[in-house]
């Protein structure tokens, strides 16, 4: 026994593992932080391939590429993918890597479970992707898995549902831990309204995760034992409601859209304020209004189903309830331009993907008004113009803010400083090429184009032709963000970064920490005044 | 007014309105439709005022107040005022724009004292149309995408209506109100016909509901709006809106031709009549799935050419076509097609590509698997 301590390793502080094993066996939170960042960036590149693939085949009348079946798969694997293997883990990431050095405190309060819940996510990657290479094929029923479309579906449906149940759990864990770390590590001094809003949002995000990823793996549980077990949930033959399922996806399904996009507000409310060189504009409002936006989530879900025939007084409801959502999300953009106005402003990339970001997030948002009112969506419903409004706040909100996050922290990460012209050029491209995809789908949904078909009539022609370009535009534009990313990491080339390279930044990871920042950090809480 | 809006938002198009270009909801022909162009031009206009009003704002500030022009911060955080006028004002906005809207659904839910009576039902991937009150009462067909396969894969010059076309349209009379009950056979499909207005999901197992009073003549189209599988966007909707007498005609022309069209079940056929007429329900029922040649799709639908299920008895392949397949795409036809047409498409399938087993399936054959 005494032999084995001997030639042990002595596991003091400066350990630091190294190879294959460091990334298998870590518990640092910046470690994990890197593992999930490059497991999304991976995921993003598979989901644009799919994407690329649904533009190639519409960007012509008739059917070029793909049999009517694999498109479908197509379109239901790109939403998949983009929403729990990209989107979600990304901001994951950026709480593993953010959280603990902006509360000052030194990892995550469950690091071995931090490591679980990193390590099943490429698990469920692979059933998911692997479900391509079964007969039948991936789902093939659309993000939703609408029932009883679903439980048509061959085998690659229960790959898929496996692999939600895997990464439910993996958000479930994720989420425990930034609420623990939150509630408990903060320095001395902090008190919850003095943490930065990106903490804040994130502790709202995982309280949201909790109560609703349960509900989405009951669904597909449910959808599981119709399709093998002899239940008859969803099958109107055996006494069950297929509406009954959608009821459930979107109790999940809209608060999932704000776990999508609460963390970006966080990033933003940061990045604002730094290159502004000037304070947050109505910090507690920020707060409170991130917190109404969450609880008004979960009373709004029925407003994706005003088709299935509700009754007039549920029809009422949902509306009201959805349109009071533009209220706290209306004082977030007023707090972001309040906190611009009179500042002292610079524009790097990371400014100028957060200022994108309010500008286009925006016009999502007015879509998004537009389609709450139920006489209209009933022209909208189920057409390009829902995929035009929900791409205006999953691709400009979500994505742009990651982006934005990204070019902010990564002097921190990694020591060195991002190519700021390529940076520049990535947003310019991203920018112009994202409008150019998705805004003529506002027109194609306006003149009746249903969403989710291979081949449509004439007259939506040209519009398709334009956003087919545009998406292979902005497709390539990430093959420069991937030599940025790799220049600045793998490569560690670009100047050496200061201990705060942004002028106007003030959370503590840029106050009390080295760039790059310390494998182990804060041994010693910061107190905070 | 709403090209007024138009050509704020596309100055780039408009020089390029052509007919590949339809960017707005197409013109109303009911009151609904009519309050639904309303609704969407009046939130255009005022989100397009907070749109104007906003991004001036913060325009301005980034060109007034960068580093590189010499602007220096200020440190104000907090206005008590402000906040609470950027709360109160959005809120009574939305008032403003949600109070239209509860008149326009208050109307659109309305579907109490119709003219006529419709079902539609869906199915994969073609819609069935049951005439059940009102004038034509007791009319019954079945309406699937017309446009050629050619067409859609390119090997012929696509038609003007493209993907919109059907063999058999919805026909109904100008200026009475239409009640359409929606459900379907498989899976959840959409009744949408934007220019009336409509779009219903179709629940199978459920009955639902929506109505239009279509105000002037014309033909109209629309698609399913809900995905539904493979050719989702292959079943077209198309109601023709004709004048009274027009109306009273196709009735009654209707009624001769089901009655001319009645098979006597007891008939006995021979193998090439019931081939050929077989080949004809294939191409309309089944041809989608298990394809021209048989050979279905790989590891999607199986084939038919060859199949084990040809050397089995046909009671087999005759329960299968009456009842489906649960859980898989294979519809229950015996709830779609007559006796004489299950008989037909039976006996073309056994005896077609290389499946030659002779066999005459009549369609009393049918009538006792009914049973």
């Amino acid at each position: 026994m005494s032999a084995i301590i001997d030639h042990g390793h002595a596991h003091d502080h400066g350990y630091h593992p190294s190879g294959i094993m460091r990334w298998v066996t870590t518990t640092n939170h910046k470690d994990i932080g890197t593992l999930y960042l490059w497991f999304s960036f991976t995921m993003f590149l598979v989901g644009g391939m799919l994407a690329l693939g649904i533009r190639a085949e519409l960007f012509q009348p008739g059917l070029q590429f793909w049999h009517p079946e694999f498109f479908n798969q197509l379109t239901s694997m790109h939403g998949l993918i983009m929403v729990f293997g990209a989107i979600m883990p990304a901001f994951v990431g950026f709480a593993n890597w953010q959280v603990p050095m902006m509360i000052g405190a030194p990892d995550m309060a469950f690091a071995r479970m931090n490591n679980w819940s990193f390590w099943l996510l490429p698990v469920a990657a692979t059933l998911l992707v692997s479900s391509f290479f079964v007969p039948g094929g991936a789902i093939a029923a659309g993000w939703t898995i609408y029932a009883p479309l679903s439980t048509q579906m061959g085998p690659g449906m229960d790959l898929g549902i496996f692999a939600l149940h895997i990464m439910g759990a993996s958000s479930i864990m994720g989420s425990i831990n930034i609420i623990t770390t939150i509630l408990n590590m903060r320095a001395p001094g902090m008190t919850l309204m003095k943490m930065p809003l990106f903490v804040w949002t994130w502790l709202i995000t995982a309280y949201l995760l909790i109560a609703v990823m349960p509900v989405l793996a009951g669904a597909v549980t449910m959808l599981l034992t119709d399709r093998h077990f002899g239940t008859s949930f969803f099958n109107a033959a055996g006494g069950g409601d297929p509406v009954m399922f959608q009821h459930i996806f979107w109790f999940f399904g809209h608060p999932e859209v704000y776990i999508m996009i609460l963390p970006g507000f966080g990033i933003i409310s940061q990045v604002i304020p730094a290159f502004a060189r000037k304070p947050l504009f109505g910090y507690s409002s920020m707060v409170y209004a991130t917190a109404s936006i969450a609880i008004l989530s979960f009373i709004v879900w029925a407003h994706h189903m005003f088709t299935v025939g509700m009754p007039t007084a549920g029809v009422l409801f949902f509306m009201y309830a959805t349109v009071l959502i533009a209220v706290p999300t209306g004082v977030k953009v007023f707090n972001w331009l309040a906190t611009m106005w009179r500042g002292s402003m610079t524009f790097e990339t990371p400014m100028l993907f957060a200022v994108g970001f309010i500008f286009v997030f925006t016009m999502g948002g007015f879509t998004g008004l537009i389609l709450a009112i139920m006489p209209i969506d009933i022209q909208l419903q189920d057409t390009y113009y829902v995929v035009a409004h929900f791409h205006y706040v999953l691709v400009a909100g979500s994505l742009f803010s990651l982006f934005a996050g990204f070019y902010f922290w990564v002097p921190k990460w990694t020591g060195r400083m991002y190519d700021e012209t390529l940076g520049k050029w990535h947003f310019w491209l991203s920018m112009i090429f994202f409008n150019i995809t998705f805004f003529p789908m506002h027109f194609l949904g306006l003149a009746g184009m249903p969403r989710r078909i291979p081949d449509y009539a004439l007259q939506f022609a040209g519009f398709n032709e334009i956003a087919s370009i545009g998406a292979f535009g902005f497709g390539l534009s990430q093959i420069l963000f991937l030599w940025i990313i790799l220049k600045v990491t793998v490569l560690g080339r670009g100047e050496k970064a200061g201990q705060k390279p942004w002028e106007g930044a003030d959370t503590l990871e840029w106050t009390h920490l080295a760039s790059p920042a310390p494998y182990h950090s804060f041994h010693e809480q910061p107190v905070v005044k | 007014m709403k090209k007024g809006i138009a050509a704020a938002g596309l100055l780039a198009l408009s020089g390029a309105a052509r007919a590949a270009y339809q960017w707005d909801l197409p013109t109303p022909v009911t009151r609904v439709a009519a309050e639904i162009d309303d609704l969407h031009v009046k939130m255009m206009w005022i989100i397009l005022v907070i749109f104007v009003v906003v991004f001036g704002v913060m325009f301005y500030s980034i060109y007034a107040h960068r580093k590189s022009i010499g602007h220096k911060a200020e440190h104000f955080h907090e206005n008590t005022m402000v906040e609470i006028l950027w709360t109160v004002i959005p809120f009574l906005v939305l008032i403003f724009m949600a109070w239209p809207a509860t008149k326009t659904i208050l109307n659109l839910k309305d579907t109490t004292t119709p003219d006529i009576t419709i079902k539609a039902t869906g199915y994969q991937w073609k819609w069935g149309y049951d005439y059940l009150k009102g004038e034509g009462e007791g009319i019954s067909f079945l309406s699937a995408l017309s446009t050629p396969q050619d067409q859609i894969t390119g090997k012929e010059k696509k038609g003007e209506h493209y993907l919109l076309e059907v063999d058999n349209p919805l026909v109904v009379p100008v200026g009475k109100k239409v009640r359409i009950l929606t459900t379907a056979n498989d899976v959840i499909h959409a009744w949408m016909v934007p220019a009336f207005g409509v779009k219903q999901d179709a629940i199978p197992g459920f009955v639902r509901d929506t109505w239009f009073r279509a105000e002037k003549e014309g033909t109209y189209r629309g698609q399913c709006a809900e995905l539904c599988g493979k050719d989702h966007g292959f079943m077209p909707i198309v109601v023709e809106v004709v004048s009274a007498e027009k109306y009273a005609a196709w009735v009654a022309e209707q009624k001769k031709k089901s009655a001319a069209a009645a098979d006597d079940p007891t008939k006995k056929w021979n193998l090439a009549d019931l081939k050929a007429r077989g080949e004809k329900v294939y191409t309309a029922n089944c041809v989608a799935c298990h394809q021209a040649n048989g050979q279905g799709v790989k590891g999607a639908f199986p084939a038919l050419d060859s199949s084990p299920l040809i050397k089995e008895p046909k009671g087999r392949h005759i329960e299968i076509v009456l009842n489906g397949r649960p859980k898989t795409a294979m519809a229950a036809f015996g709830k779609q097609l007559s006796d004489t047409d299950i008989a037909a498409v039976i006996t073309f399938e056994r005896n077609s590509w290389s499946n030659k087993t002779g066999e005459v399936i009549q369609p009393s054959d049918i009538r006792a698997a009914r049973k």
